[in-house]
């Protein structure tokens, strides 16, 4: 454990010292002000039920997509192919604390990203303070309901990206196998349940694993305040599953 | 009481699928002996040091350091050895003072040693003064190669095992280098591997040659040199013909055997000789071809067999071993 919070430091440190950090900081923050600023606009212009703060974390996986991967890439394939995961796996460190210390780097990091953004309808708030008033930009409950699921999904996220990484030691792979898999995870499930929808009748075991698959589901229903166990488990396990095949291989393929 | 070996290595085997990289290799090293490992490209070196490391398992056999088996207790065998992988990976956006720090809390150093302890190896490898707070990447090679062999000696391990230290530096690097490894003699056990035979030669106690995945050859350079080159070799230069040479040598009794003949200018020749016999026969040989009518002797002198010429006739015999023991074609290397 204690080897475990030398190397999370580290990896911070290294974040802290890297170019890319700021680079994809820059990018994820211009995209998402940009489409903040859209989605106000378009709330100008035509009344919406939901909230601007929802409509805005229903766009998560846009810079899900792009973000996980660059971020996650390098870990553990960048170390094989320099030979310095080698070094490292020549001190007294666990398989688990390497593992654990890189997922944790990459976690931190993406959710200082989200936390940022929090920062998008403060300033709107600021600008346009009858808005404040009525309550629409700074609502607090789907505030903490959507980012209770950002950090949820993160873990899951970001393990996938781990765990790609973990298999190959070309980053170029390492960054493809990750968007394709979020890609799966995140509209495949939407996609299986627009087939039982259009008129397809699947077994009820079928629809309830679809159900559970919903990954846009839980977005709104943590950000209506539903905070159900069941993504909780599906998130978390998954994640400490993908993170666990991931100390394997580092084992077996060191 | 017996001094426990701090590297003993039996029936080391390591197959990749069907590729054997070793097979059986057993040795020993003990305490504060510097043991050279050398063997061709591709021999299985890198992968025995990878297994003495903990790094890899091995396929059968066991391994262990310091009396602790190697798969049975990684984490301590770890604890005990500083490695230095091939080529030296290093992050190259650290600064070397930061690189080492973090490396020697991994090791496990404590917060309150931990400034003293770099120091310390800074100053071994010679890394305060100059490089201390430079960014790895903007190293030289020698200085790159001093950081890891500074970070192999944080942690205050037994064994220091390095694979290749001094490839790819030019030779005033790599005197710095030797003259590092010779400050760690009897301090600690090193085991390095090189292609650099005379390096080898000049700074390690004993040589293990590894061929094909096997030892072919241990011992120090002397035995060796009794074992795989017997007899006394001289390098002669003589004016008149290698027959007229022969004839003046039999007259006098001297079995000598003519290896090597290389024409020089006007009808000087330049030869390598093998004898048997013991110190005389030096004097034996002059005198031999002074009273010879047909040659006139320019020059003689006595030649060691260097590390070179063990490792190639070492590496030859296992070659051809393996040859015959395959049942392949018969052996057709021609000498060299």
């Amino acid at each position: 454990m204690r080897n475990f919070f030398i190397l999370l430091k580290h990896e911070l440190r290294m974040l802290l010292i890297s170019p890319t950090t700021y680079i994809a900081a820059v990018l994820f923050l211009s995209l998402m002000g940009f489409l903040y600023w859209a989605i106000l606009r378009g709330m100008v212009n035509t009344p919406e039920e939901s909230l601007p703060i929802v409509q805005f974390l229903k766009i998560f996986w846009i810079p899900v997509f792009f973000v996980v991967p660059l971020l996650t890439m390098r870990s553990i394939a960048g170390e094989r192919s320099s030979g310095t995961l080698d070094t490292l796996m020549t001190t007294p460190t666990s398989r688990v604390a390497v593992i654990l210390s890189k997922f944790g780097g990459a976690y931190i990091f993406y959710m200082l990203l989200w936390l940022s953004t929090l920062s998008f309808p403060y300033i709107a708030a600021k600008f346009f303070p009858s808005a404040a008033l009525s309550g629409s930009l700074l609502e607090l409950a789907p505030i903490i309901g959507g980012f209770t699921f950002l950090a949820l999904s993160g873990i899951l996220f970001i393990s996938i990206g781990i765990f790609a990484s973990s298999i190959t030691r070309s980053q170029l792979v390492a960054g493809m196998l990750s968007f394709t898999t979020l890609f799966v995870v995140i509209i495949g499930g939407q996609q299986l349940a627009n087939i039982s929808a259009s008129g397809a009748e699947l077994s009820l075991w079928a629809s309830e694993t679809i159900n559970y698959l919903q990954i846009f589901q839980h977005l709104d229903d943590f950000s209506r305040g539903v905070i159900d166990t069941r993504p909780f488990f599906y998130y978390t396990s998954t994640g400490v599953l993908l993170l666990g095949l991931s100390t394997l291989v580092i084992e077996a393929k060191a | 009481m017996e001094t426990i070996p701090s590297i003993r290595v039996e029936n080391l085997t390591r197959k990749f699928g069907a590729f054997t990289a070793i097979q059986n290799v057993s040795f020993t090293v003990n305490r504060g002996e510097i043991v050279g490992f050398l063997g061709p490209n591709g021999a299985g070196k890198s992968t025995t040091m990878r297994i003495l490391s903990g790094i890899m398992p091995a396929t059968s056999g066991s391994a262990w350091v310091g009396g602790t088996a190697v798969a049975h207790d990684p984490h301590k065998v770890k604890q005990r050895i500083g490695y230095m992988p091939e080529n030296n990976p290093l992050p190259d956006d650290m600064r070397v003072v930061e690189y080492l720090r973090f490396r020697a809390r991994l090791k496990g150093v404590s917060r309150r040693k931990l400034r003293e302890t770099v120091q310390d190896v800074m100053e071994t490898c010679d890394l305060a003064r100059t490089a201390r707070r430079k960014i790895i990447g903007t190293l030289s090679k020698g200085f790159r190669q001093r950081v890891g062999i500074a970070d192999a000696l944080l942690g205050d391990p037994e064994v220091i095992i390095m694979d290749e230290p001094t490839i790819g530096l030019d030779p005033h690097q790599i005197q710095g280098i030797r003259k590092l490894i010779d400050d760690l003699r009897g301090r600690l056990t090193v085991v390095l591997s090189s292609h650099i035979l005379p390096e080898i030669e000049r700074c390690c106690d004993r040589v293990i040659i590894i061929n094909r995945g096997r030892i072919v050859a241990s011992g120090t350079s002397d035995s060796l040199r009794e074992e795989f080159l017997p007899g006394n070799r001289f390098e002669l230069e003589v004016e008149g013909s290698e027959r007229s040479v022969a004839e003046a040598l039999t007259a006098k009794g001297i079995e000598a055997e003519i290896l090597e003949k290389t024409a020089a200018e006007g009808n000087i020749l330049h030869l390598t000789l093998r004898a048997e016999g013991n110190g005389e026969l030096g004097p034996q040989l002059i005198a031999a071809l002074n009273e010879s009518p047909d040659c006139t002797l320019r020059s003689l002198a006595p030649r060691v067999p260097n590390l070179e010429e063990i490792f190639l006739a070492a590496t030859k015999r296992s070659w051809e071993e393996t040859i015959d023991s395959s049942k392949a074609k018969p052996a057709s290397a021609d000498t060299p």
